[in-house]
């Protein structure tokens, strides 16, 4: 007994004093090497008596963890300071530059599109597509736009053949036609994509972007049409109230037809969407011509349903205050740095359409 | 259109103000453009004359005018019109007054030297017209007037409308106070035209032809004889100014203001210069003429003419001939007032390419019952005007004119627009408008009014019921948020992925056009056909891109241009392999020019290269989920890559389509664009020969397997001929035992020094790993063995001892 108390008061002297790494390794082999003063204790434990033998053992096995601990925290002592020794040599300028990164941008038109389909698709809208050639029945007759229809002077038209027969679409809406010519109704689809007017100035580019939209069911009335579309002008324009204004317009294949403005006012050089005494031009829509229906073997007397059409280039230029059309396709490193977003940026229902 | 308010009250009775009529204009579809006085103070515009010119003293293109303003007040103005001549009476504006179409408010200024007191103004300035080729001409019946102002004392705002195609009647005056009277601003006052009672004959024969396609249904026509053309009376002069017209003389200033009232164009001729009456007609190939606007026409078989035994006159609706033209002194007026068809004037004025104000009112459909009290009202007033006997009126027709009927089903109306208005309702809106309505069965017989081309249908009298009762009635239905089709389709989800991803390596997005510069797409069309666009809007934008590269290298330069030295641009979009719908492909298009690094404290300089490309498309397709263990890359390339350093990649080794191609672009095309760059990289994704993967995310995470036995690292170096690729290697090591060789890596290639010519030195780190138990030494010395076997036999390389 007084054996094992005096090797513990011994060695906890010994530790507590000022000890290099192989001062302390010395006194753990002393300890615990194979002849060992706690080694050698556990070598006796068999000899002992059988009625002090487990007090015996308990004991030892105490002072011995008690100086293992102290042994090693002692180690670990010692190894932190010689690493913090050798820290206060390695202090480099943390302020000098990071390694050089490049950020890349997705165009604010592609980041609008999104948006845009990210809201449409929250009220069961699908996205199609077209192609950006179209022959004339798609892109006008078909639409009911027959050929010399007045209407056709309202799109300057790019043609690749001689007989007219083949040009860019000068609209979304010939999407409208391939759907519905290639499924069966219902309908419910948005159509994003570039389109093409051979009309260039400050406000008009020879090429931009216009989604179309789709709905087409059995009992779907202009309430239907005017719900969505203030729906989607809310939700776009991440407001809470949206003052709209349908008006009657025309275009050949809707029927009726309406444009829609909304209230908007100049604050500071911004424009304010919502509110205002200003209105603003924003789409057209109407209601499906039962000829375009007709054209697409859909029988107007059990399907209607309405179409829209909106410039995309004009919406983003609304949301993000970006003053000229033409800079959208002038791919000015400046410009789409600062208009770009990052392409994390992802626009969702969940996490709301931008930051 | 324009009109004025003053104007409509000549057909509506009101007591409503200007701002609810601009309101209620817009509400029923007659968008009001714009709403503004001619000018603030437009007493201030002066008729005057142009007493004498010299020339500028300091500027070719200038003349200093002494003008007379009144009572020969001279002021000094300097002019820069070419058409401004002695003698000449035109409008002064002095210095104070405001310019209507700039809104500027002129001062006394000194214009290159000489003090120039005021400005004489074009039809544009004075937004009466877009013409802004020289100063207003006025006639010369305008002599006595110098001093006096040329606008009348007016208050009513000129309004601009934007009317639909659709909507013809609404480009007279009277058609516009109907649908206002319609939708309750006002009612329209009942203006029956008298008809004129003449016992004199009408002398002048006049025949339509039938024949196939003719273009003149019915031709009307008066005569007038002994008539003197004179200036109109004030009232008329102001009636046009106000909206926007120029007084001429008399006879035409009737024509037009009954045009402008009630739509109905007429045509004035000189009688004495038709020769043995008129003949509607096709014309016959090869015919000529000489129109009002002084241009000869060269005409094609089977339009529309108005002949006499001569020749052709005049192109039916569209324009008039010299030949038979009116001029002050004439003294006997044919004056016709006839119907053509739409689609013929239409044909005829686009082949012809002329553009006429009674064009674009015929071919949008004029009322062919208004032949009669057109004439009536026009002739009434040249009598009173002009003095002169009139004749009978004599009306020509090939075919009577049949009123459309349409069968309406009330119910219709709330189907379409939702909410419900009551029969009354309707009926007072349709006989408003102008419909006969007759009780048919549950619903209504209706009779289309003459004047409303548009109607043919059920729907588009809902469209009336529904403009005219407000848009604001129609109900907001909250749309219901249910999905039964995924919002994009694979194809479009890896559009959006490809999209991101590659923005993700640092490439700005770009958007440009589809087409471009014919110089710049030949240096990309490689093999592929030039497309071409008719009628481009320039020719720098002729032809569609065949490669996006076209445009992303013009931009890229422009970009170099502006200083920016390092910039990686993309743009996601098509390219065209023909002019034939779906002839398109979308493509991943990316450029990066300059260095990886610049001027870095911590690295070192390096120019991008063509294994910069290739990382950005290697990853992007593995991220998008391709195996990238299965690609096969070649190194044959279109032409405007460097022939050397560039690859095209395959999903996999059957090479069936080409998924991309990247390297650097061919140095020869960076001097014909003149780009500075220390190097110009680029890669094209072909997204249409991805295939799209069968299995969807969620199938390929549900087997997860890995090993946790021990791995091993084993390095060999081969010597092999210099022709033979590093991807044949490491295929053939990786190919051994898919289960063991987890991974092999190319840590060096090495040419020269002790190696021989026409040889290199590939070092390889091949990791292997069992998912059964660790290898021993035997296992392993005896799949090295097999590697190094494998890869001599399969490539002729030799280890290195």
């Amino acid at each position: 007994m007084s054996d094992l108390k005096k090797i513990k008061d011994e060695f906890l002297s010994k530790l507590g004093g000022k000890l290099d790494i192989s001062e302390i390794n010395q006194i753990k082999s002393d300890l615990f090497g194979k002849s060992g003063l706690i080694s050698t204790q556990f070598k006796k434990i068999g000899t002992i008596a059988e009625d002090d033998r487990k007090k015996f053992a308990s004991d030892l096995n105490i002072i011995k963890d008690e100086l293992q601990d102290l042994i090693s925290s002692k180690v670990n002592e010692f190894e932190s300071a010689e690493i913090n020794k050798k820290l206060e040599k390695e202090k480099i300028d943390i302020t000098l530059p990071e390694r050089s990164f490049v950020q890349g941008k997705i165009h604010p038109i592609s980041q609008t599109i999104d948006e845009i389909s990210s809201i449409f698709s929250e009220i069961g809208f699908s996205v199609e597509e077209g192609p950006d050639i179209e022959n004339e029945y798609n892109n006008f007759t078909a639409l009911n736009t027959p050929e010399n229809h007045p209407a056709r002077d309202m799109h300057d038209t790019f043609y690749l053949d001689e007989k007219k027969q083949k040009l860019l679409r000068t609209h979304t809406s010939p999407v409208q036609i391939r759907t519905m010519l290639k499924d069966k109704p219902p309908f419910k689809i948005i159509a994003p994509g570039r389109t093409y007017r051979s009309d260039s100035d400050q406000t008009h580019s020879p090429m931009f972007h216009q989604v179309e939209g789709l709905h087409i069911d059995k009992n779907i009335n202009m309430g239907h049409l005017k719900g969505c579309l203030n729906y989607f002008i809310k939700e776009f324009f991440e407001v809470d109230k949206i003052k709209m204004r349908f008006r009657p317009s025309h275009f050949p294949f809707t029927e009726p037809s309406a444009e829609v403005d909304i209230r908007y006012k100049m604050k500071d050089g911004k424009i304010i969407i919502g509110d205002g005494d200003q209105w603003l031009e924003i789409l057209g829509c109407g209601m499906v011509h039962p000829n375009v229906l007709k054209n697409v073997k859909v029988d107007p007397a059990k399907f209607q349903g309405y179409a829209f059409g909106i410039g995309i280039d004009r919406l983003a230029m609304l949301k993000y205050g970006i003053n000229d059309l033409r800079a959208f396709f002038d791919c000015d490193y400046r410009w789409l740095n600062h208009f770009g977003f990052d392409p994390l940026d992802v626009p969702t229902n969940y996490r709301g359409l931008s930051r | 259109m324009k009109i004025t308010f003053d104007w409509l009250k000549d057909h509506l009775k009101t007591n409503l103000k200007e701002k609810n009529l601009l309101e209620q204009l817009t509400n029923i579809g007659l968008e009001v453009e714009s709403a503004e006085s001619l000018s603030a103070d437009n007493g201030l515009f002066k008729i005057a004359e142009i007493v004498k010119i010299k020339k500028h003293p300091n500027a070719d293109r200038l003349k200093v005018c002494d003008v007379n303003i009144k009572e020969n007040e001279i002021k000094k103005v300097v002019c820069g019109a070419e058409n401004a001549k002695e003698g000449m009476l035109t409008i002064y504006a002095p210095p104070g007054a405001i310019i209507p179409k700039s809104k500027m408010k002129l001062v006394i200024a000194k214009i290159r030297g000489v003090t120039s007191y005021g400005m004489l103004c074009s039809e544009s300035e004075l937004n009466l017209t877009d013409e802004s080729d020289g100063i207003i001409e006025l006639p010369n019946g305008y002599k006595k007037d110098i001093g006096k102002s040329y606008f009348s004392k007016s208050k009513s705002n000129l309004i601009d409308l934007s009317i639909t195609p659709n909507r013809p009647d609404c480009l007279g005056i009277r058609g516009i106070a109907r649908d206002l009277a319609a939708s309750g601003f006002g009612k329209l006052m009942d203006l029956k035209v008298k008809k004129i009672h003449s016992k004199n004959k009408h002398t002048l024969k006049v025949k339509i032809n039938k024949e196939k396609g003719q273009g003149c249904i019915a031709f009307g026509s008066c005569l007038i004889t002994n008539v003197k053309n004179s200036e109109s009376p004030n009232w008329l002069k102001d009636k046009l100014i106000s909206v926007g017209q120029k007084p001429i003389s008399a006879i035409v200033d009737i024509t037009n203001y009954v045009m402008l009232d009630m739509n109905r164009p007429l045509h004035a001729y000189d009688a004495d210069k038709i020769n043995h009456g008129i003949i509607v007609r096709n014309s016959k190939l090869g015919e000529k003429f000489t129109a009002l606007d002084n241009k000869s026409y060269k005409l094609e078989n089977g339009m529309c003419v108005i002949s006499d035994s001569k020749g052709v006159l005049g192109l039916g609706g569209i324009i008039g001939g010299t030949r038979s033209s009116t001029e002050l002194h004439t003294k006997n007026v044919l004056l016709e007032s006839a119907y053509f068809e739409p689609g013929s004037i239409r044909n005829t004025a686009k082949k012809l390419n002329i553009d006429t104000d009674a064009k674009f009112r015929f071919e949008r459909g004029i009322d062919p019952l208004s032949i009669e009290d057109g004439l009536n009202k026009a002739v009434k007033l040249i009598k009173e005007i002009c003095g002169g006997e009139i004749s009978k009126i004599d009306i020509q027709k090939i075919e009577p004119y049949k009123t459309k009927k349409i069968i309406f089903e009330p119910n219709v109306f709330e189907k379409i627009s939702g909410f419900k208005i009551s029969l009354k309702e309707m009926v007072k809106i349709l006989e408003d408008l102008g419909f006969g309505v007759k009780k048919y069965k549950k619903g209504f017989k209706l009779d289309v009014p003459s004047w409303r081309p548009d109607i043919s249908q059920e729907v588009d009298i809902v469209e009336e019921l529904v403009r005219i009762s407000g848009y604001e009635k129609i109900k907001f239905i909250e749309p219901i948020k249910k999905r039964k089709k995924s919002t994009l389709n694979k194809y479009q989800k890896l559009f959006h992925f490809l999209q991101r991803s590659v923005a993700s390596k640092g490439y700005l997005e770009a958007i440009t056009w589809s087409f471009t510069d014919q110089r710049y797409n030949d240096y990309f069309r490689d093999t592929k056909k030039e497309i071409r666009i008719i009628n481009p809007i320039s020719s720098e934008l002729g032809v569609l891109r065949n490669s996006i590269f076209s445009n992303l290298i013009m931009y890229m330069n422009k970009n170099l241009d502006r200083g920016f030295k390092d910039l990686s641009i993309f743009e996601i979009g098509p390219i065209f392999n023909g002019s034939n719908p779906g002839e398109q492909n979308t493509v991943v298009c990316g450029l990066s020019a300059g260095k990886k690094s610049r001027l870095s404290w911590i690295e070192k300089d390096r120019n991008v290269d063509v294994f910069d490309v290739k990382r950005d498309v290697i990853q992007t397709l593995v991220e998008a989920g391709y195996d990238s263990q299965k690609f096969f890359i070649d190194s044959e390339t279109p032409n405007y890559f460097h022939p050397g350093k560039s690859g095209r990649l395959f999903l996999n080794n059957k090479k069936d389509q080409i998924v991309a191609y990247f390297g650097e672009i061919h140095p020869n095309i960076l001097k014909q664009v003149d780009m500075k760059t220390e190097s110009l990289v680029g890669f094209e994704i072909f997204m249409d020969n991805l295939k799209l993967p069968v299995k969807t995310l969620n199938d390929l995470k549900v087997k997860f397997s890995f090993s946790d036995y021990q791995k091993s690292e084993r390095d060999f170096a081969f010597i092999v001929n210099k022709d033979v690729n590093a991807q044949d290697l490491i295929k053939s090591i990786s190919s051994i035992d898919k289960s063991l060789v987890k991974d092999v890596k190319i840590f060096d290639v090495y040419q020269g020094g002790n190696i021989p010519e026409n040889q290199k030195s590939i070092a390889i780190n091949v990791t292997i790993q069992s998912s059964e138990k660790t290898l021993n030494e035997a296992d392993l010395e005896q799949i090295n063995n097999l590697i190094i076997k494998t890869v001599e036999n399969k490539t002729g390389a030799k280890i290195r001892s």
